[in-house]
């Protein structure tokens, strides 16, 4: 590990100055893509990875936990239209880095960042957080169902948070109409259709996580994370959700941390892998997989250690 | 796969028995010891028999439905000295003030505690606080209500007297200490449950924009109803067994006496008797020696904590679960917003 200075740490919940970054270069020279013409913004033709606009951009970030430094100086776009995902051997920093980007991490005590992380080019810090979660939802490696209802389960996700006074919550027809849409959208809506009073637990594994899913899309986010979603799952239950995240990049940005390579090339259009907390390699998935310009993706992907 | 297709089963299969394990091997100590576990838990199991035989059929041998609608009348003819109206009525009216009390603080607490607990000292000096309180032997918890709803400017609960001096004793002061009684269980049992709600289920709530209030409002605490139900089950079958409170705090009539002439609060600012003093009066140890009325008293005290205890769990036991009190679920189910039903 070359002993690089970490720039000032910004405790992220004493400091609220937005942190003002430089453009960003593009790390590796890999990524020469990810720098979006402006003009190309309103072109809606089906994603080209010259033009795909940014959802998020990570800027230099470093991430830790007390004095411990877990991702270091990680500059990634995160565009519309397009999968990122990130590959890594455990312990590379790649989890903190997707729960950052919904400032999960700040759940934990001790954690700070520095650098600057973007979502349509407003600095995440500044945003509220309730709010930013709503935009960038998460799903997590185990399904995590609520004990409650499959139809409840989505229409939480979906109830505001604060009905604004003396307005009537949404009407039920509607609540019910986008809750079958989110269910739909993640597939789940034919298989489901009759027990949607049923309890979320009964559910198969492969389901639940397809209603985690169908809770995180329910809000309409920007970005969706996707921390190891299939891990726990049947190869069966694995290869429906891939469909599903292919099928949903049209709509959604998203960024999957993933351990299977396979399931990375699958569905991936581009791949950051890291190594220790540092980002080695960004690129189209691919010229990742297939021409890595560094020697530790090479050896990664060759199964050489991790 | 069609059936069909499914290797057929034999016609005889033979089916293997784990055989049954053999003590006769172990070490003497070990075999001392399994034995004690056993004698111990059959004594248990038939202890708990002995009570609730024994006071069944002394109870049944004595109890009459005129005990049930009669009041309690001073006289030493045992036909005359009336039943335990009042004292039921008294149970139900402490346990009601204690419970509608104990049960949001307790769960409010429990919440506080285990969810915020900021800052750190404050939410240890609670913790340590709420220890001293379930350690406190109700006795001295009834003195020191004693003294407290004694002062004047809680007046308003009890009886005053002409020269303004406060009797102190009422159903409001023993209600409001029962409530300090049942408070602890409440608070552990929801705490646990809590704390057993696993960090993922949170997190979950958190990353769909959710706010700390909005979790524990709709997931945590609905999913650990069982769990507060029992808590508050606890904590009334530890108010309706009470004694020493209500002797202390809830004056020495054996019928309701009201103060005042407003209906309702005048009767929990009197004095009256529950079935706990109603059977220790009743018992050979106090001033009515009918050890008759005593037992009966007794096995409706011990009906009175099993019903309780089965109505608290049959409300709260959770949705799936049909019977002749669902209605009632749906009708509370009405007053829910939308989302949950």
């Amino acid at each position: 590990m070359d002993p690089l200075m970490p720039p000032p740490v910004r405790r992220i919940a004493l400091d609220r100055e937005p942190h003002i970054a430089p453009p960003a270069t593009s790390p590796n020279g890999a990524g020469s893509g990810a720098v979006v013409p402006s003009e190309a913004h309103r072109r809606l033709t089906r994603p080209d990875p010259a033009t795909v606009r940014e959802r998020m951009r990570i800027e230099s970030v470093w991430l830790a936990y007390g004095e411990n430094w877990v991702v270091r100086d990680v500059t990634l776009p995160v565009r519309k239209g397009e999968v990122l995902a990130l590959i890594g051997a455990s312990g590379s920093g790649k989890t903190t880095l997707l729960r950052s980007l919904n400032r999960l991490t700040e759940i934990t005590a001790g954690a700070a960042r520095a650098g600057r992380i973007t979502l349509e080019g407003e600095e995440i810090h500044e945003l509220e957080v309730n709010d930013l979660r709503r935009r960038v939802s998460m799903v997590f490696q185990q399904p995590n169902p609520f004990p409650m209802s499959i139809y409840d389960n989505v229409a939480y996700a979906l109830a505001e948070q604060r009905p604004p006074r003396g307005r009537r919550r949404r009407r039920t027809a509607e609540l019910e109409q986008a809750a079958q849409e989110a269910l739909r959208r993640a597939g789940l809506y034919d298989e489901i259709a009759a027990d949607l009073d049923r309890s979320a637990l009964k559910l198969s594994g492969g389901q639940q996580q397809r209603l985690c899913i169908a809770r995180a899309l329910a809000a309409e986010p920007e970005v969706l994370l996707l921390d190891e979603p299939c891990s726990a799952l049947d190869p069966i239950s694995t290869a429906t959700i891939e469909e599903l995240i292919v099928r949903l990049r049209e709509s959604v940005a998203i960024v999957i941390v993933t351990h299977n390579l396979q399931q990375a090339f699958r569905v991936a259009d581009h791949v950051a892998f890291m190594h220790l907390g540092e980002l080695i390699e960004y690129g189209p998935s691919e010229q990742v997989f297939d021409r890595p310009s560094q020697q530790r993706t090479r050896d990664y992907i060759s199964g050489a250690f991790g | 796969m069609e059936a069909g297709g499914l290797v057929p089963a034999p016609a005889r299969p033979i089916i293997v028995r784990p055989r049954r394990q053999s003590s006769a091997s172990w070490p003497l100590i070990d075999r001392i010891g399994y034995w004690l576990c056993w004698a111990t838990g059959i004594a248990l199991c038939l202890i708990a028999l002995a009570i609730v035989v024994f006071m069944f059929v002394k109870g049944i041998a004595y109890l009459r439905p005129a005990l049930f609608v009669k009041s309690p009348a001073p006289s030493l003819q045992q036909s005359q000295s009336g039943g335990f109206l009042d004292p039921i009525v008294g149970t139900l009216i402490i346990t009601a003030i204690g419970t509608v009390i104990a049960a949001p603080a307790g769960v409010a607490l429990a919440v506080w505690i285990s969810e915020y607990g900021r800052p750190v000292s404050l939410a240890r000096a609670v913790e340590s606080a709420i220890d001293v309180i379930a350690g406190v032997p109700s006795v001295v918890l009834a003195i020191f209500g004693l003294l407290v709803f004694s002062e004047s400017f809680l007046g308003f609960l009890s009886q005053n007297a002409v020269n303004g001096s406060v009797y102190g004793r009422s159903f409001f002061a023993a209600g409001i200490v029962m409530a300090i009684l049942a408070l602890p269980l409440i608070v552990g049992s929801t705490r646990e449950a809590l704390a057993q709600v696993p960090d993922r289920v949170r997190e979950a709530s958190y990353a769909l924009g959710k706010s700390r209030a909005s979790t524990i409002r709709w997931v945590l605490l609905p999913s650990i109803r069982p769990q507060i139900a029992s808590g508050i089950a606890l904590g009334m079958g530890r108010i309706v067994g009470d004694t020493a409170i209500i002797t202390i705090l809830l004056g020495v009539t054996l019928t309701t006496e009201g103060v005042g002439s407003v209906p309702l609060i005048g009767t929990l600012r009197g004095t009256g008797s529950t079935l706990t003093s109603y059977v220790y009066n009743n018992s050979p140890a106090g001033e009515g020696n009918a050890p008759q009325k005593a037992y009966a008293a007794a096995f409706v005290l011990l009906m009175v904590v099993l019903a309780l205890n089965a109505l608290v769990t049959r409300l709260t036991g959770g949705r799936e679960r049909g019977g002749r009190l669902s209605a009632l679920r749906r009708a509370l189910a009405s007053r829910r917003p939308e989302w949950t039903r």
